[in-house]
């Protein structure tokens, strides 16, 4: 519980210059919406008040900054709309509703789960192959890194697009673009903490006579644990980003991803703001989830944790 | 005279580096009978460490014979004929004392049963019973170098080979530790080959004391110990001891004195 002012003093930062933020960012439109409703502006036209900047706007019309919190809508929605917009769409409405957040969460979180155990999965495989295979070792791993570097912005489209031609659509593809940002960090952990034990370690090993699988299951694998949580936080926050991306090329109609393009393409910014702090909280909650499952076998192996 | 349990002659093994060959052993002639305690001194690059390497089969000479048990060390290594207790304990942090006691006889498949028996047989043996459960981190430098010897006596061997066991450890505690260690043998009948950097440890411990020297590395002088079996530990104050001491650093003066 240390951690809770600092953590605490962020927050109230970032949420400070957020709230300074959303005069000069709404001003123009306030201004605009003032004048039509005969609130005294300067400059009185739109024209003029083109020209002025921001920040010189807002000083200029200190009277009308309460309205630039309530704009419907908003180039920057003040904290407490996102709040409300939150409330309204996981609280008010069934969650079943196309209309709730949860739904929403709902379908970007099965692809996200489906696609992290894909990812895990293979990460630890090929963990595995690279270490026990000098061919692998060699292989694969200027693969891996190769593969992270194109953008997934221009592959997730080619992956929704190909799988769907074979007629492969819904869950599975936007799984597949997760499990490829995941594997990855699992992968370089599991490499790590596969190779951790060292010298003296395999030698003892070596002096009793024990063979490959045991010194796999006894040592490495055991080895690596602190490294695979390590990665696996990584990894699941990844499989979101992955999940939410896979959504946006193709219009899909559900999920996080397809909310903030909705709110993107119907001018409601409220709504993308929405979807941005849902998935923000459960990239939060499945790292948590991660993290106790740490805490809990890392106990249970005796390993003190580092924090 | 029994055949020995390790013989070696005219051991040489040279290292293959990028800095070109090291000749580690040159023309190592020993031989160690049963229930000897058999130390070996000399400073770092003497090869101590690599000649009890070499018994474990750990490494492989390239000249020369060497045999653990009357086979190869290799074999014996198979044949699980001796515990090796390294220089740092290594026990695994993810298991109690009792699991890292396991950890050998689970390897080589005892019965359960058998596991427990052995485990608290050897935790009395280096006076740690009632600490099955803690975990590595839990215990002192020493008592985890007692743990790693009880694991390396946990499967019975006849051969115990230690490079250093109390290296890491202050004089206290390793006087402490000489001192179990002596009782040990004498309760066990182990043969013994220790290697370490202290004369006294060296005088103290062992029945038969080979000082070494490097480049190459090599056997300069090997001296059996009159002292009785039975060794408090202010027989370090007896003239006999201080002879030998004396012996064995002048052994160890002399390596040098060639380079």
């Amino acid at each position: 519980m240390r951690s809770a002012l600092p953590i605490a003093t962020v927050v109230v930062v970032i949420f400070a210059i957020w709230t300074a933020a959303v005069v000069p960012m709404n001003i123009h439109l306030t201004a605009d919406l003032a004048g039509r409703q005969d609130i005294a502006v300067t400059p009185e036209t739109p024209r003029e008040r083109q020209e002025v900047g921001a920040i010189s706007l807002a000083l200029q019309n200190t009277s009308i900054w309460g309205m630039t919190y309530t704009l419907d809508r908003p180039n920057l929605p003040s904290p407490h709309q996102v709040a409300a917009e939150l409330y309204k769409s996981v609280f008010t409405v069934a969650p079943t509703s196309r209309r709730s957040l949860i739904y929403h969460a709902w379908v970007t979180l099965s692809a996200t789960l489906l696609g992290f155990l894909i990812g895990a999965a293979a990460g630890i495989l090929l963990a595995v192959g690279i270490v026990y295979n000098r061919t692998m070792d060699k292989a694969v791993m200027p693969w891996a890194i190769t593969s992270q570097t194109i953008p997934i912005l221009a592959l997730a489209p080619m992956v929704i697009v190909m799988l769907g031609s074979i007629g492969v659509q819904g869950l599975l593809p936007k799984a597949i673009i997760s499990a490829y940002l995941s594997f990855f960090p699992v992968v370089v952990g599991m490499v790590k903490g596969l190779r951790s034990p060292d010298h003296m370690q395999l030698d003892l090993l070596h002096t009793y006579n024990a063979s490959g699988p045991q010194a796999f299951w006894k040592l490495r694998l055991p080895g690596s644990m602190p490294y695979l949580f390590a990665s696996l936080k990584i990894g699941i926050s990844a499989s979101l980003v992955g999940a939410i991306v896979g959504e946006l090329p193709t219009g899909a109609r559900a999920g996080f991803g397809a909310r903030m393009l909705v709110g993107d393409q119907y001018g409601q910014p409220i709504l993308t703001w929405a979807a941005l702090f849902g998935a923000a909280i459960t990239a939060a909650l499945l790292v948590a989830a991660i993290s106790l499952i740490e805490r809990k076998t890392l106990g249970r192996m005796g390993m003190r944790m580092a924090a | 005279m029994t055949a020995p349990v390790i013989s070696a002659s005219s051991l040489d093994l040279t290292f293959q580096t990028n800095d070109g060959p090291v000749h580690a052993l040159s023309d190592v002639n020993l031989d160690i009978g049963k229930g000897d305690f058999v130390s070996f001194i000399g400073p770092s690059g003497c090869g101590k460490t690599t000649f009890l390497r070499c018994i474990a089969g750990l490494e492989t000479q390239t000249g020369g014979t060497l045999s653990v048990n009357g086979m190869s060390p290799d074999a014996a290594r198979r044949a699980r004929a001796y515990g090796y207790v390294f220089q740092a304990a290594g026990l695994y942090p993810w298991r109690t004392l009792e699991g890292n006691i396991r950890l050998p006889l689970e390897i080589m498949g005892f019965s359960e049963d058998e596991k427990k028996a052995r485990v608290k047989r050897v935790l009395e043996l280096v006076e740690l019973a009632g600490f099955e459960k803690k975990f590595p981190w839990q215990l002192s430098g020493g008592m985890q170098q007692r743990a790693s010897i009880a694991r390396a006596l946990a499967f019975d061997a006849e051969i115990l080979l230690m490079d250093e066991p109390f290296g890491a450890l202050d004089e206290i505690v390793r006087d402490h530790l000489n001192e179990q260690l002596l009782a040990l043998w004498a309760r066990t009948g182990k043969t013994i080959a220790f290697v370490t950097h202290s004369i006294t440890e060296a005088v103290y411990l062992s029945t038969k004391i080979v000082v070494m020297s490097p480049r190459p590395g090599r056997i300069t002088d090997v001296i059996e110990s009159p002292l009785p079996k039975e060794r408090p530990l202010d027989i370090r104050d007896d003239p006999t001891f201080i002879d030998i001491a004396h012996r064995v650093r002048e052994g160890l003066r002399l390596g040098h004195a060639d380079d």
